[in-house]
Protein backbone atom coordinates (compact mmCIF):
# COMPACT_ATOMS: atom_id res chain seq x y z
CA UNK A 1 0.00 0.00 0.00
CA UNK A 2 1.22 3.49 -0.90
CA UNK A 3 2.54 5.58 2.00
CA UNK A 4 0.95 9.03 2.27
CA UNK A 5 3.20 12.08 2.16
CA UNK A 6 1.25 13.71 4.99
CA UNK A 7 -1.09 11.93 7.37
CA UNK A 8 -3.37 13.64 9.88
CA UNK A 9 -4.62 11.47 12.72
CA UNK A 10 -7.58 12.65 14.83
CA UNK A 11 -6.50 16.31 14.78
CA UNK A 12 -8.43 18.65 17.09
CA UNK A 13 -8.17 22.41 17.31
CA UNK A 14 -9.93 24.83 19.66
CA UNK A 15 -9.83 28.61 19.86
CA UNK A 16 -11.12 29.45 23.32
CA UNK A 17 -14.54 27.82 23.56
CA UNK A 18 -14.88 27.34 19.82
CA UNK A 19 -13.84 23.98 18.42
CA UNK A 20 -12.76 24.36 14.79
CA UNK A 21 -11.37 20.91 13.98
CA UNK A 22 -13.06 17.85 15.51
CA UNK A 23 -10.94 14.80 14.92
CA UNK A 24 -9.69 15.23 11.37
CA UNK A 25 -7.98 12.16 9.90
CA UNK A 26 -6.81 12.23 6.31
CA UNK A 27 -4.02 11.13 4.00
CA UNK A 28 -2.37 13.35 1.40
CA UNK A 29 -0.92 11.16 -1.32
CA UNK A 30 2.35 12.04 -3.01
CA UNK A 31 2.24 13.56 -6.48
CA UNK A 32 -1.52 14.09 -6.37
CA UNK A 33 -3.69 17.19 -6.13
CA UNK A 34 -6.04 17.11 -3.15
CA UNK A 35 -8.77 19.72 -2.82
CA UNK A 36 -10.38 20.73 0.46
CA UNK A 37 -13.84 22.19 0.05
CA UNK A 38 -16.48 23.36 2.49
CA UNK A 39 -18.35 26.41 3.71
CA UNK A 40 -16.42 29.48 4.89
CA UNK A 41 -15.29 29.30 8.49
CA UNK A 42 -15.22 25.49 8.64
CA UNK A 43 -11.50 25.32 9.38
CA UNK A 44 -10.02 24.71 5.92
CA UNK A 45 -7.29 27.36 6.24
CA UNK A 46 -6.71 26.29 9.87
CA UNK A 47 -6.09 22.77 8.58
CA UNK A 48 -3.47 24.02 6.10
CA UNK A 49 -1.80 26.11 8.81
CA UNK A 50 -1.43 22.97 10.94
CA UNK A 51 0.35 21.16 8.13
CA UNK A 52 2.78 24.03 7.44
CA UNK A 53 3.43 24.43 11.18
CA UNK A 54 1.91 27.88 11.74
CA UNK A 55 -0.54 26.32 14.23
CA UNK A 56 -0.23 23.43 16.64
CA UNK A 57 -3.13 21.01 17.22
CA UNK A 58 -4.74 20.65 20.66
CA UNK A 59 -4.99 16.91 20.02
CA UNK A 60 -4.02 14.30 17.45
CA UNK A 61 -0.95 13.91 15.29
CA UNK A 62 0.46 15.08 11.97
CA UNK A 63 2.90 12.71 10.28
CA UNK A 64 5.30 13.30 7.39
CA UNK A 65 6.14 10.03 5.64
CA UNK A 66 4.81 8.23 8.74
CA UNK A 67 7.06 10.22 11.12
CA UNK A 68 5.23 12.42 13.69
CA UNK A 69 6.22 16.07 13.14
CA UNK A 70 6.37 16.80 16.86
CA UNK A 71 8.97 14.04 17.32
CA UNK A 72 11.28 15.53 14.68
CA UNK A 73 14.61 17.07 15.69
CA UNK A 74 15.25 20.74 14.91
CA UNK A 75 17.25 19.81 11.81
CA UNK A 76 14.59 17.36 10.60
CA UNK A 77 11.92 20.04 11.08
CA UNK A 78 14.03 22.53 9.10
CA UNK A 79 14.47 20.03 6.24
CA UNK A 80 10.75 19.16 6.34
CA UNK A 81 9.72 22.83 6.25
CA UNK A 82 12.07 23.47 3.33
CA UNK A 83 10.15 20.89 1.32
CA UNK A 84 6.88 22.78 1.68
CA UNK A 85 5.56 26.11 0.56
CA UNK A 86 2.35 27.99 1.16
CA UNK A 87 0.38 30.32 -1.02
CA UNK A 88 -1.66 32.60 1.22
CA UNK A 89 -5.29 33.53 0.60
CA UNK A 90 -4.34 37.23 0.68
CA UNK A 91 -1.02 36.56 -1.12
CA UNK A 92 1.04 37.95 1.86
CA UNK A 93 3.57 39.55 -0.46
CA UNK A 94 6.14 41.82 1.16
CA UNK A 95 4.86 45.26 0.25
CA UNK A 96 8.22 46.99 0.75
CA UNK A 97 10.03 44.58 -1.60
CA UNK A 98 9.67 44.60 -5.37
CA UNK A 99 8.38 41.60 -7.33
CA UNK A 100 11.87 40.21 -8.01
CA UNK A 101 12.88 40.55 -4.34
CA UNK A 102 9.61 38.93 -3.22
CA UNK A 103 10.14 35.86 -5.36
CA UNK A 104 13.87 35.72 -4.57
CA UNK A 105 13.42 36.01 -0.78
CA UNK A 106 13.07 32.28 0.07
CA UNK A 107 16.16 31.53 -2.05
CA UNK A 108 18.18 34.44 -0.68
CA UNK A 109 17.41 33.72 2.97
CA UNK A 110 17.04 29.96 2.94
CA UNK A 111 19.73 28.71 0.55
CA UNK A 112 23.42 29.24 -0.23
CA UNK A 113 22.77 29.97 -3.92
CA UNK A 114 24.81 32.67 -5.63
CA UNK A 115 23.06 35.89 -6.78
CA UNK A 116 23.40 34.83 -10.43
CA UNK A 117 21.76 31.43 -9.73
CA UNK A 118 18.95 33.17 -7.82
CA UNK A 119 18.46 35.59 -10.71
CA UNK A 120 18.25 32.67 -13.15
CA UNK A 121 15.72 30.73 -11.06
CA UNK A 122 13.54 33.79 -10.40
CA UNK A 123 13.73 34.74 -14.09
CA UNK A 124 12.51 31.26 -15.02
CA UNK A 125 9.47 31.52 -12.72
CA UNK A 126 8.72 35.05 -13.95
CA UNK A 127 8.71 33.75 -17.50
CA UNK A 128 6.61 30.69 -16.70
CA UNK A 129 3.99 32.78 -14.92
CA UNK A 130 3.95 35.52 -17.54
CA UNK A 131 5.34 38.13 -15.15
CA UNK A 132 8.28 39.35 -17.20
CA UNK A 133 8.69 43.11 -17.04
CA UNK A 134 7.19 43.43 -13.56
CA UNK A 135 10.44 42.69 -11.67
CA UNK A 136 10.96 46.25 -10.47
CA UNK A 137 7.33 46.97 -9.59
CA UNK A 138 5.95 46.78 -6.07
CA UNK A 139 2.91 44.69 -5.03
CA UNK A 140 0.75 47.82 -4.67
CA UNK A 141 1.49 48.70 -8.32
CA UNK A 142 0.17 45.47 -9.85
CA UNK A 143 -3.32 43.98 -10.24
CA UNK A 144 -4.90 41.35 -7.97
CA UNK A 145 -4.47 38.67 -10.64
CA UNK A 146 -0.79 39.48 -10.99
CA UNK A 147 -0.36 39.39 -7.22
CA UNK A 148 -1.78 35.86 -7.20
CA UNK A 149 0.71 34.85 -9.87
CA UNK A 150 3.59 36.46 -7.96
CA UNK A 151 2.48 34.59 -4.84
CA UNK A 152 2.43 31.39 -6.88
CA UNK A 153 5.87 32.12 -8.33
CA UNK A 154 7.20 32.65 -4.79
CA UNK A 155 5.58 29.42 -3.62
CA UNK A 156 7.11 27.43 -6.50
CA UNK A 157 10.56 29.01 -6.74
CA UNK A 158 12.15 26.63 -4.23
CA UNK A 159 10.89 23.55 -6.14
CA UNK A 160 8.90 22.31 -3.12
CA UNK A 161 7.70 18.77 -2.60
CA UNK A 162 4.34 19.92 -1.20
CA UNK A 163 2.53 23.15 -2.04
CA UNK A 164 -0.43 24.35 0.01
CA UNK A 165 -2.74 26.71 -1.86
CA UNK A 166 -5.18 28.66 0.29
CA UNK A 167 -8.01 29.81 -1.98
CA UNK A 168 -5.72 30.68 -4.88
CA UNK A 169 -8.53 31.96 -7.11
CA UNK A 170 -10.62 34.03 -4.69
CA UNK A 171 -11.33 37.48 -6.10
CA UNK A 172 -10.26 36.67 -9.65
CA UNK A 173 -12.33 37.06 -12.80
CA UNK A 174 -13.45 33.80 -14.53
CA UNK A 175 -10.67 33.96 -17.13
CA UNK A 176 -7.91 34.46 -14.52
CA UNK A 177 -9.56 31.81 -12.35
CA UNK A 178 -9.30 29.24 -15.12
CA UNK A 179 -5.75 30.39 -15.84
CA UNK A 180 -4.71 29.86 -12.20
CA UNK A 181 -6.36 26.42 -12.13
CA UNK A 182 -4.60 25.49 -15.37
CA UNK A 183 -1.31 26.74 -13.94
CA UNK A 184 -1.70 24.62 -10.80
CA UNK A 185 -2.54 21.56 -12.90
CA UNK A 186 0.22 22.07 -15.47
CA UNK A 187 2.97 22.92 -12.95
CA UNK A 188 1.89 20.05 -10.77
CA UNK A 189 2.43 17.74 -13.76
CA UNK A 190 5.61 19.50 -14.88
CA UNK A 191 7.31 19.86 -11.49
CA UNK A 192 5.72 16.82 -9.85
CA UNK A 193 4.86 18.41 -6.52
CA UNK A 194 2.00 17.35 -4.25
CA UNK A 195 -0.71 19.98 -4.12
CA UNK A 196 -3.26 20.67 -1.41
CA UNK A 197 -5.77 23.26 -2.53
CA UNK A 198 -8.43 24.95 -0.42
CA UNK A 199 -11.08 26.13 -2.84
CA UNK A 200 -14.66 27.29 -3.23
CA UNK A 201 -14.61 26.87 -6.98
CA UNK A 202 -17.21 24.19 -7.59
CA UNK A 203 -17.13 22.36 -10.01
CA UNK A 204 -13.90 23.82 -11.54
CA UNK A 205 -11.72 22.40 -8.80
CA UNK A 206 -12.92 18.85 -9.62
CA UNK A 207 -11.12 19.09 -12.98
CA UNK A 208 -7.68 19.60 -11.42
CA UNK A 209 -7.95 17.60 -8.18
CA UNK A 210 -7.75 13.82 -8.02
CA UNK A 211 -8.90 13.67 -4.39
CA UNK A 212 -11.63 15.75 -2.76
CA UNK A 213 -12.16 16.27 0.96
CA UNK A 214 -15.17 18.14 2.28
CA UNK A 215 -15.22 19.70 5.75
CA UNK A 216 -18.38 20.54 7.62
CA UNK A 217 -18.55 21.68 11.22
CA UNK A 218 -14.92 20.73 11.76
CA UNK A 219 -15.34 17.16 10.51
CA UNK A 220 -14.71 15.38 7.24
CA UNK A 221 -18.05 14.60 5.64
CA UNK A 222 -16.65 13.37 2.34
CA UNK A 223 -13.36 11.94 1.16
CA UNK A 224 -12.98 10.45 -2.27
CA UNK A 225 -12.34 11.12 -5.93
CA UNK A 226 -13.78 14.01 -7.92
CA UNK A 227 -16.07 11.56 -9.73
CA UNK A 228 -17.34 10.06 -6.49
CA UNK A 229 -18.31 13.41 -4.94
CA UNK A 230 -20.50 14.24 -7.91
CA UNK A 231 -22.55 11.11 -7.31
CA UNK A 232 -22.45 11.34 -3.51
CA UNK A 233 -25.89 11.21 -1.92
CA UNK A 234 -24.96 12.56 1.53
CA UNK A 235 -27.43 15.47 2.07
CA UNK A 236 -24.85 17.99 3.37
CA UNK A 237 -22.58 17.29 0.39
CA UNK A 238 -25.43 17.55 -2.14
CA UNK A 239 -26.63 20.75 -0.53
CA UNK A 240 -23.16 22.29 -0.73
CA UNK A 241 -22.60 21.26 -4.33
CA UNK A 242 -25.95 22.71 -5.37
CA UNK A 243 -25.18 25.92 -3.46
CA UNK A 244 -28.25 25.64 -1.23
CA UNK A 245 -28.21 27.58 2.04
CA UNK A 246 -30.29 24.92 3.88
CA UNK A 247 -30.46 25.53 7.62
CA UNK A 248 -27.23 27.54 7.60
CA UNK A 249 -28.82 30.99 7.94
CA UNK A 250 -31.85 29.79 9.93
CA UNK A 251 -29.46 28.62 12.68
CA UNK B 1 -25.51 37.23 53.89
CA UNK B 2 -23.22 40.25 54.04
CA UNK B 3 -20.90 38.38 56.35
CA UNK B 4 -20.73 35.51 53.89
CA UNK B 5 -20.28 37.79 50.89
CA UNK B 6 -17.33 39.73 52.24
CA UNK B 7 -14.79 36.91 52.22
CA UNK B 8 -15.99 35.85 48.75
CA UNK B 9 -15.56 39.37 47.45
CA UNK B 10 -12.19 39.60 49.16
CA UNK B 11 -10.98 36.37 47.62
CA UNK B 12 -12.38 37.54 44.25
CA UNK B 13 -10.25 40.68 44.40
CA UNK B 14 -7.24 38.61 45.46
CA UNK B 15 -7.91 36.21 42.62
CA UNK B 16 -8.05 39.07 40.09
CA UNK B 17 -4.93 40.66 41.57
CA UNK B 18 -3.12 37.32 41.41
CA UNK B 19 -4.18 36.85 37.80
CA UNK B 20 -2.87 40.33 36.89
CA UNK B 21 0.47 39.67 38.66
CA UNK B 22 0.84 36.28 36.96
CA UNK B 23 -0.01 37.82 33.58
CA UNK B 24 2.62 40.55 34.10
CA UNK B 25 5.27 38.01 35.12
CA UNK B 26 4.42 35.93 32.06
CA UNK B 27 4.70 39.05 29.88
CA UNK B 28 8.11 39.91 31.39
CA UNK B 29 9.31 36.36 30.70
CA UNK B 30 8.02 36.55 27.14
CA UNK B 31 9.75 39.90 26.63
CA UNK B 32 13.04 38.52 28.00
CA UNK B 33 12.87 35.48 25.71
CA UNK B 34 12.21 37.76 22.73
CA UNK B 35 15.27 39.84 23.65
CA UNK B 36 17.41 36.71 24.15
CA UNK B 37 16.34 35.35 20.74
CA UNK B 38 17.14 38.71 19.15
CA UNK B 39 20.63 38.74 20.68
CA UNK B 40 21.29 35.14 19.70
CA UNK B 41 20.36 35.77 16.06
CA UNK B 42 22.64 38.81 15.77
CA UNK B 43 25.52 36.35 15.90
CA UNK B 44 23.89 33.37 14.15
CA UNK B 45 25.55 32.57 10.83
CA UNK B 46 25.44 34.13 8.26
CA UNK B 47 25.66 37.51 9.99
CA UNK B 48 23.23 39.92 8.34
CA UNK B 49 25.74 42.71 7.71
CA UNK B 50 23.78 44.36 4.89
CA UNK B 51 20.52 44.50 6.87
CA UNK B 52 22.34 45.81 9.96
CA UNK B 53 23.97 48.58 7.88
CA UNK B 54 20.61 49.52 6.36
CA UNK B 55 19.18 49.85 9.87
CA UNK B 56 22.23 51.82 11.10
CA UNK B 57 21.52 54.24 8.26
CA UNK B 58 17.83 54.44 9.21
CA UNK B 59 18.20 54.60 13.01
CA UNK B 60 21.53 56.44 13.13
CA UNK B 61 22.26 58.58 10.08
CA UNK B 62 18.65 59.63 9.49
CA UNK B 63 18.27 60.69 13.16
CA UNK B 64 21.24 63.05 13.01
CA UNK B 65 19.24 66.20 12.19
CA UNK B 66 16.70 65.71 14.97
CA UNK B 67 19.50 64.88 17.44
CA UNK B 68 21.47 67.94 16.31
CA UNK B 69 18.51 70.30 16.81
CA UNK B 70 17.50 68.77 20.17
CA UNK B 71 21.08 68.86 21.42
CA UNK B 72 21.71 72.43 20.26
CA UNK B 73 18.64 73.86 21.96
CA UNK B 74 19.07 71.72 25.09
CA UNK B 75 22.65 73.00 25.39
CA UNK B 76 21.51 76.57 24.79
CA UNK B 77 18.82 76.33 27.49
CA UNK B 78 21.33 74.76 29.89
CA UNK B 79 23.69 77.66 29.12
CA UNK B 80 21.00 80.22 29.95
CA UNK B 81 19.65 78.49 33.06
CA UNK B 82 23.11 77.57 34.30
CA UNK B 83 24.45 81.08 33.85
CA UNK B 84 21.62 82.75 35.80
CA UNK B 85 21.84 80.16 38.58
CA UNK B 86 25.64 80.38 38.86
CA UNK B 87 25.97 84.15 38.49
CA UNK B 88 24.04 84.72 41.75
CA UNK B 89 26.88 82.84 43.52
CA UNK B 90 29.56 84.51 41.44
CA UNK B 91 30.44 81.13 39.95
CA UNK B 92 29.58 81.65 36.27
CA UNK B 93 33.07 80.42 35.38
CA UNK B 94 31.81 76.93 36.21
CA UNK B 95 29.18 77.08 33.47
CA UNK B 96 31.26 74.77 31.23
CA UNK B 97 31.42 72.12 33.96
CA UNK B 98 27.68 72.35 34.66
CA UNK B 99 26.65 72.08 31.02
CA UNK B 100 29.10 69.30 30.13
CA UNK B 101 28.43 67.11 33.15
CA UNK B 102 24.65 67.48 32.88
CA UNK B 103 24.80 66.50 29.23
CA UNK B 104 27.34 63.68 29.38
CA UNK B 105 25.98 62.01 32.51
CA UNK B 106 22.25 62.49 32.03
CA UNK B 107 20.62 64.50 29.29
CA UNK B 108 22.70 63.25 26.36
CA UNK B 109 21.91 59.55 26.76
CA UNK B 110 18.32 60.07 27.96
CA UNK B 111 17.18 62.62 25.38
CA UNK B 112 18.93 60.78 22.53
CA UNK B 113 17.18 57.53 23.41
CA UNK B 114 13.79 59.25 23.76
CA UNK B 115 14.21 61.06 20.42
CA UNK B 116 15.26 57.82 18.67
CA UNK B 117 12.26 56.02 20.22
CA UNK B 118 9.98 58.74 18.88
CA UNK B 119 11.52 58.90 15.41
CA UNK B 120 12.86 55.43 14.55
CA UNK B 121 11.24 53.28 17.25
CA UNK B 122 7.70 54.27 16.27
CA UNK B 123 8.52 53.46 12.63
CA UNK B 124 9.90 50.03 13.65
CA UNK B 125 6.68 49.21 15.56
CA UNK B 126 4.42 50.36 12.73
CA UNK B 127 6.41 48.50 10.05
CA UNK B 128 6.62 45.20 11.95
CA UNK B 129 2.99 45.58 13.11
CA UNK B 130 1.77 45.93 9.52
CA UNK B 131 3.88 42.91 8.50
CA UNK B 132 2.17 40.99 11.29
CA UNK B 133 -1.45 41.92 10.53
CA UNK B 134 -1.03 41.31 6.79
CA UNK B 135 0.31 37.75 7.37
CA UNK B 136 3.79 38.69 6.11
CA UNK B 137 5.36 37.41 9.37
CA UNK B 138 3.54 34.09 8.84
CA UNK B 139 4.79 34.11 5.25
CA UNK B 140 8.36 34.36 6.57
CA UNK B 141 7.76 31.32 8.79
CA UNK B 142 6.39 29.28 5.87
CA UNK B 143 9.58 30.10 3.95
CA UNK B 144 11.61 28.81 6.88
CA UNK B 145 12.94 32.31 7.57
CA UNK B 146 13.14 33.01 11.32
CA UNK B 147 11.06 36.21 11.77
CA UNK B 148 12.95 37.30 14.90
CA UNK B 149 16.26 36.93 13.07
CA UNK B 150 14.95 38.69 9.96
CA UNK B 151 13.02 41.53 11.62
CA UNK B 152 14.33 42.11 15.14
CA UNK B 153 18.04 41.18 15.26
CA UNK B 154 19.26 43.69 12.60
CA UNK B 155 17.30 46.48 14.32
CA UNK B 156 18.66 45.52 17.76
CA UNK B 157 22.25 45.43 16.48
CA UNK B 158 21.79 48.73 14.65
CA UNK B 159 20.32 50.43 17.74
CA UNK B 160 23.24 49.19 19.88
CA UNK B 161 25.68 50.67 17.33
CA UNK B 162 23.79 53.89 16.60
CA UNK B 163 22.36 55.18 19.88
CA UNK B 164 25.66 55.51 21.82
CA UNK B 165 27.18 57.28 18.78
CA UNK B 166 24.19 59.62 18.52
CA UNK B 167 24.45 60.34 22.27
CA UNK B 168 28.11 61.32 21.75
CA UNK B 169 27.07 63.70 18.94
CA UNK B 170 24.36 65.04 21.26
CA UNK B 171 26.92 65.76 23.98
CA UNK B 172 29.29 67.64 21.65
CA UNK B 173 26.52 69.70 20.02
CA UNK B 174 24.97 70.42 23.44
CA UNK B 175 28.29 71.72 24.81
CA UNK B 176 28.56 73.98 21.75
CA UNK B 177 24.96 75.15 22.42
CA UNK B 178 25.92 76.02 26.00
CA UNK B 179 28.93 77.92 24.67
CA UNK B 180 26.71 79.92 22.26
CA UNK B 181 24.44 81.21 25.01
CA UNK B 182 26.97 81.25 27.86
CA UNK B 183 29.88 82.87 26.03
CA UNK B 184 28.53 84.52 22.90
CA UNK B 185 25.31 85.85 24.45
CA UNK B 186 26.06 86.29 28.13
CA UNK B 187 29.79 86.94 28.07
CA UNK B 188 31.42 84.00 29.89
CA UNK B 189 35.05 83.77 28.78
CA UNK B 190 35.21 81.09 26.05
CA UNK B 191 38.63 79.88 27.22
CA UNK B 192 37.32 79.43 30.77
CA UNK B 193 34.17 77.70 29.48
CA UNK B 194 36.10 75.08 27.51
CA UNK B 195 38.79 74.74 30.19
CA UNK B 196 36.06 73.87 32.71
CA UNK B 197 34.51 71.45 30.24
CA UNK B 198 37.85 69.69 29.78
CA UNK B 199 38.93 69.69 33.41
CA UNK B 200 35.63 68.57 34.94
CA UNK B 201 34.89 65.57 32.72
CA UNK B 202 36.35 62.29 33.94
CA UNK B 203 36.64 59.13 31.91
CA UNK B 204 34.09 57.52 34.26
CA UNK B 205 31.53 60.19 33.25
CA UNK B 206 31.99 59.33 29.58
CA UNK B 207 31.93 55.56 30.07
CA UNK B 208 28.93 55.88 32.42
CA UNK B 209 27.06 57.91 29.81
CA UNK B 210 27.92 55.40 27.08
CA UNK B 211 26.85 52.51 29.29
CA UNK B 212 23.49 54.21 29.81
CA UNK B 213 23.15 54.74 26.06
CA UNK B 214 23.91 51.10 25.45
CA UNK B 215 21.21 49.96 27.88
CA UNK B 216 18.72 52.49 26.48
CA UNK B 217 19.39 51.27 22.94
CA UNK B 218 18.44 47.74 23.98
CA UNK B 219 15.31 49.08 25.73
CA UNK B 220 14.20 51.13 22.69
CA UNK B 221 14.81 48.44 20.06
CA UNK B 222 13.30 45.63 22.12
CA UNK B 223 10.18 47.49 23.31
CA UNK B 224 9.44 48.91 19.84
CA UNK B 225 10.02 45.64 17.96
CA UNK B 226 8.15 43.61 20.61
CA UNK B 227 5.11 45.87 20.37
CA UNK B 228 5.06 45.53 16.58
CA UNK B 229 5.80 41.80 16.53
CA UNK B 230 2.98 40.94 18.95
CA UNK B 231 0.52 43.59 17.80
CA UNK B 232 -1.96 40.81 16.92
CA UNK B 233 -2.11 39.74 20.57
CA UNK B 234 -3.60 43.03 21.77
CA UNK B 235 -6.86 42.27 23.51
CA UNK B 236 -8.62 45.57 22.96
CA UNK B 237 -8.18 46.11 19.22
CA UNK B 238 -7.59 44.52 15.83
CA UNK B 239 -5.98 45.34 12.50
CA UNK B 240 -4.80 48.87 11.74
CA UNK B 241 -6.16 50.16 15.06
CA UNK B 242 -3.96 47.69 16.93
CA UNK B 243 -0.91 48.89 14.94
CA UNK B 244 -1.71 52.48 15.93
CA UNK B 245 -2.12 51.56 19.60
CA UNK B 246 1.04 49.43 19.55
CA UNK B 247 3.00 52.36 18.12
CA UNK B 248 1.72 54.65 20.89
CA UNK B 249 2.48 52.01 23.54
CA UNK B 250 5.97 51.50 22.12
CA UNK B 251 6.93 55.18 22.40
CA UNK B 252 5.30 55.63 25.84
CA UNK B 253 6.75 52.41 27.29
CA UNK B 254 10.22 53.10 25.84
CA UNK B 255 10.26 56.62 27.29
CA UNK B 256 9.08 55.52 30.74
CA UNK B 257 11.46 52.55 30.80
CA UNK B 258 14.36 54.81 29.75
CA UNK B 259 13.69 57.10 32.72
CA UNK B 260 13.28 54.19 35.17
CA UNK B 261 16.45 52.51 33.89
CA UNK B 262 18.24 55.85 34.06
CA UNK B 263 17.41 56.14 37.76
CA UNK B 264 18.59 52.59 38.46
CA UNK B 265 21.84 53.01 36.49
CA UNK B 266 22.57 56.40 38.07
CA UNK B 267 22.12 54.88 41.54
CA UNK B 268 24.59 52.13 40.63
CA UNK B 269 27.13 54.36 38.87
CA UNK B 270 27.30 57.14 41.47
Amino acid sequence: METPLIRLVNVHKRFGNKTVLRGISLDIMEGKTTAIIGKSGEGKSVLLKHIIGLMQPNGGEILYREKPIKEMSREETRVFRNKMSYMFQGCALFDSLNIFENIALPLKEGTQLSPSEIKKMVGERLRQLDLEGTENQYPSQISGGMMKRVAMARALVTNPELVLFDEPTTGLDPIRKNAVHSMIASYQKELGFTALVVSHEIPDIFHIAQNIIMLDEGQIVFSGSSEEIQTCETPVVRQFLRGEAGSMFID
Amino acid sequence: MTMHESPTQGSGILHSLGAIVLYRIQLAGHFTLFLAAGFYHIFSWPIQIRKILQQVYFIGAKSLLVIFLTALFTGMVLGLQGYYSLVSFGSEAFLGSAVALTLIRELGPVLTAIMVAARAGSAMTAEIGILRISEQVDALKTMNIHPVRYLFSPRLAAAIISIPLLASVFNVVGIIGGYLTGSKLLGVNPGVYFLRVESSILLSDVTGGLLKSLVFSIVVATVCCYQGYFTHRRKNSFGSKSVGLSTTSAVVQSSVLILITDYILTSILL
